[in-house]
């Protein structure tokens, strides 16, 4: 394999969060509207998460 | 006395049977094996060709980082959980195996996020795929 890809844990979970969100957007409303919204919704949440945990791992540590 | 109509629990409405057209046979088998186009012939051009680049570029993210390729005959109930989420991606998952891409072991924690990245793309591709079917049988537009 020529390429090899280094990504930091941040830029990882943020790059699954889009993903997973435009599938889960698509399949899971039924007009683009409702799409959307929904999409970004489970973007916003993750990304919401993603801090949440870095935060609650950063106290946990200190 | 008119007769007056009652109903019983067993009366109740049945869900209608969905017709097997060859539409709803087809969308979900070909959105299986090519991720996005069980939307594109139905042509839903927007949605396939989004799912499309998600589940491809997650896939190809996924070997990017160094994510395990997961085989059929490991042996280990793991490995043959990340063997079934990985064969949802159809076609990029054989062409994965053909070209021997992928690490072969997950010996850093990007390869390990590699390999969630590339199972996650087959489970979202089967949702897709059941997607497609509900369009295909009118469930949804």
């Amino acid at each position: 394999m020529i390429l090899a890809l280094q990504l930091s844990h941040f830029s990882a979970a943020a790059l699954f969060a889009l993903f997973f969100s435009i599938v889960f957007g698509i399949t899971q409303r039924n007009t683009t509207e409702e799409m959307v919204k929904y999409g970004a919704y489970c973007f916003a949440m993750a990304i919401g998460g993603l801090f949440v945990a870095g935060w609650v791992m950063w106290l946990l540590h200190h | 006395m008119a007769k007056t109509e009652t109903t019983t629990p067993d009366a109740q409405p049945t869900a209608a049977a969905v017709p097997l057209t060859p539409i709803a046979t087809i969308a979900p088998l070909i959105g299986w094996l090519i991720p996005g186009a069980g939307h594109l012939i139905q042509k839903r051009w927007i949605r396939g060709l989004l799912l499309m680049a998600s589940i491809v570029c997650m896939f190809a993210i996924g070997v990017a980082m160094q994510g395990k390729v997961y085989k059929s005959n490991t042996g280990d109930l793991l490995d043959i959980l990340g063997f079934v989420g990985d064969l949802g991606s159809g076609a990029v998952y054989f062409l994965a195996r053909i070209m021997d891409w992928g690490g072969t072991a997950i010996t850093a924690a990007n390869a390990d996020y590699g390999t969630k990245f590339i199972v996650v793309a087959g489970l979202l591709n089967v949702m897709a795929a059941v997607d497609a079917y509900h369009i295909a049988i009118g469930k949804k537009q």
